[in-house]
């Protein structure tokens, strides 16, 4: 490669960086915008101020922002740390059993991920107002299983076909039972590919809106995203511009620190599952 | 949950096995296959086969949540309704324009960032990659908010920016037509799932063996000549089920439009439609026939891409 042609990829690879960037800057700098500020036209805030944080995070609307958090960390783990679980035992048995309906699983499995989230909400709706789940967390957690089990058993099932059986095999020979040569062998090589399966889950749990606007009504169980999208529309005599910004902020924290300590198991996992090399 | 599958039953071990060891084998593993997989599989059925057999259910009464005593059963009636309604076509229309504007820019662009992904210098490599996972991870609300305020007439910097444009200036009201508004709509989108379907194509890109490109450059082909004729052919595969899977998500597109507009100005989509039905104005019968409308809309999408252009799902499901 050439260097004038080296230098070409080196701008277009900072162009990615922008690319991906800006919207986000963009955001971070509105949630410094005072409200006088944030009709200023421009990109950058006049002043610098944190008033917008200390206003979601102590002032008038923690009283709905906070609650929501709350919600949303509590309800995504949970539904993670569920679908994960399944999923695990699932994708053992496709990866490494014989046994017919495999086929249908992942057929299965591939139907749930390409459904219309608001065709499940509509019955959902109906259906946990008359046996008390509406706007609880575990009302929000079985929905939830519909977005994060079938990309859980996909991914997951992609890792595990890379596990070199052989030690198990080898673990069955020296008396192990299947049940011991799965635990005792193949979870400790296994578990990478369930945490990265995790965390992809964890995003689609985390970015569900859906669910959150239509199965819930206060803050008992809505979360963040929901409490976002109807913010605007809440009974605020302020603009709630800045805060919604200063909150976007807040709930993108986790999703960097996510992507930043783990995008090559994240994009390992998203590519596995997907197109197998 | 698993303890009481007996294990694979052996000779050896003294066990009386009637029908032979390895048949008993095979039972067992089978069963064992079934025990793991079973609760994933029923819980899938479960939160997604039984609410739409009810949404078909409820789709042939006319049904409102605030006047149950008048619950009666229409037949069809819901989906004559709907079918004969400029308003469900109208947001079909968006729905399908929405899909097909967003899914063609991305796929080029997404190719575009994946091939600088592929030629970039190996220490840049890791940044770039979690630069462009960020998009992809981001809530989409946030992302829709952070459009919507960049393009809005009092919070908005884009009119100051760009006002050089013909036909932007200081009160271009973005969001008071139906065009401006679908534009930042499938920008805002566009944005965010290109990462995706890059990331897909560049898993692609990765598997065209690098000795059929030095054949082609050798034999004097121009880049245009094997990126047409080596590279693309190689990765279809990659290709159709990042198309696909796009085109299916893109199709059910919610999240932007009800922070962004709320449906106003034309710009309700179908799954914008069914909500506004069912949960804003609480039409049970009229919102399921609207979600049964979308979700086979959805599958006649999937039907015809894996039957039109053979996708091979077994390569998605990473199947040999």
């Amino acid at each position: 490669m050439s260097t004038r042609e080296r230098n070409w990829w080196i701008v277009a690879g900072i162009g990615i960086i922008l690319y991906a960037l800006f919207p986000i800057a963009w955001i971070v700098s509105l949630s410094f915008k005072a409200p006088a500020d944030i009709a200023n036209g421009q990109f950058l805030p006049t002043v610098f101020t944190w008033e917008n944080y200390s206003l979601i995070l102590t002032g008038d609307a923690s009283e709905l922002f906070l609650p929501a958090l709350l919600n949303s960390f509590g309800i995504c783990l949970i539904a993670t740390f569920l679908s994960c679980l399944l999923a695990m035992f699932a994708a053992y048995a496709i990866a490494r059993l014989d046994f017919p309906g495999k086929k249908i699983i992942l057929s299965t499995a591939l139907a749930v991920a390409i459904f219309p989230v608001i065709s499940i909400v509509t019955p959902l709706f109906n259906l946990w107002r008359q046996i008390g789940l509406y706007d609880t967390w575990p009302g929000l957690i079985i929905p939830y299983l519909s977005l994060t089990l079938p990309i859980s058993i996909w991914t997951m099932s992609a890792f595990f076909r890379e596990i070199p059986w052989e030690m198990e095999q080898a673990a069955q020979v020296d008396g192990a039972t299947t049940w011991q040569a799965f635990r005792k062998v193949i979870v400790p090589l296994a578990a990478p590919g369930v945490f990265t399966t995790a965390i992809i889950a964890f995003f689609l749990a985390w970015n569900d809106f859906v669910y959150g606007i239509s199965l819930t009504s206060t803050g008992a169980a809505r979360p963040v995203p929901a409490a976002l999208g109807l913010f605007s529309g809440a009974s605020q005599f302020e603009d709630p511009t800045g805060a919604i910004a200063a909150a976007a902020v807040v709930v993108t924290i986790p999703v960097i620190i996510l992507v930043l300590f783990f995008q090559r198991r994240i994009v390992a996992g998203l590519t596995n599952g997907a197109v197998k090399g | 949950m698993t303890t009481t599958a007996p294990p694979p039953t052996d000779v050896a071990t003294g066990r009386p096995a009637p029908t032979g060891g390895a048949s008993d084998r095979v039972r067992a593993e089978r069963r064992l296959g079934w025990i793991l997989a079973g609760p994933a599989f029923a819980v899938m059925l479960l939160v997604t086969a039984y609410p739409i057999v009810q949404a078909v259910y409820d789709s042939l009464f006319s049904y409102r949540l605030t006047d149950p005593g008048n619950r009666s059963f229409v037949g069809l009636g819901n989906y004559w309704v709907v079918l004969t309604d400029t308003l469900w076509w109208q947001s079909f229309g968006v729905t399908v324009l929405i899909t097909v504007v967003t899914v063609a820019v991305e796929l080029v662009l997404g190719f575009a960032l994946a091939l600088v992904m592929l030629k970039a210098l190996k220490g840049l490599r890791p940044i770039l990659r979690a630069a462009i996972l960020l998009p992809y991870a981001i809530i989409t609300v946030v992302s829709a908010f952070a459009w919507q305020f960049a393009f809005d007439l009092t919070s908005g910097f884009v009119n100051t920016w760009f006002a050089w444009l013909p036909g932007v200036s200081a009160d271009t009201d973005w969001f008071g037509g139906t065009g401006t508004s679908l534009l930042v709509i499938c920008l805002a989108e566009i944005w965010k799932t290109t990462p995706f379907i890059s990331l897909l194509l560049l898993a692609g890109l990765a598997q065209v063996p690098d000795v059929l490109q030095e054949a082609a450059q050798v034999d004097g082909a121009t880049w245009w000549q094997r990126m047409r004729k080596v590279t693309i052919p190689n990765m279809k595969a990659a290709i159709m089920v990042a198309l696909l899977f796009r085109t299916l998500d893109a199709f059910r597109v919610f999240d932007s439009v009800f922070v962004m507009t709320a449906g106003a100005n034309g710009t309700e989509t179908v799954s914008f439609l069914a909500y506004r039905q069912t949960i804003a104005r609480l039409e049970i019968g009229l919102g399921s026939a609207v979600s049964v409308l979308l979700f086979l809309s959805v599958v006649l999408i999937a039907f015809g891409f894996i039957k039109g252009f053979k996708v091979d799902l077994s390569q998605a499901r990473g199947e040999k």
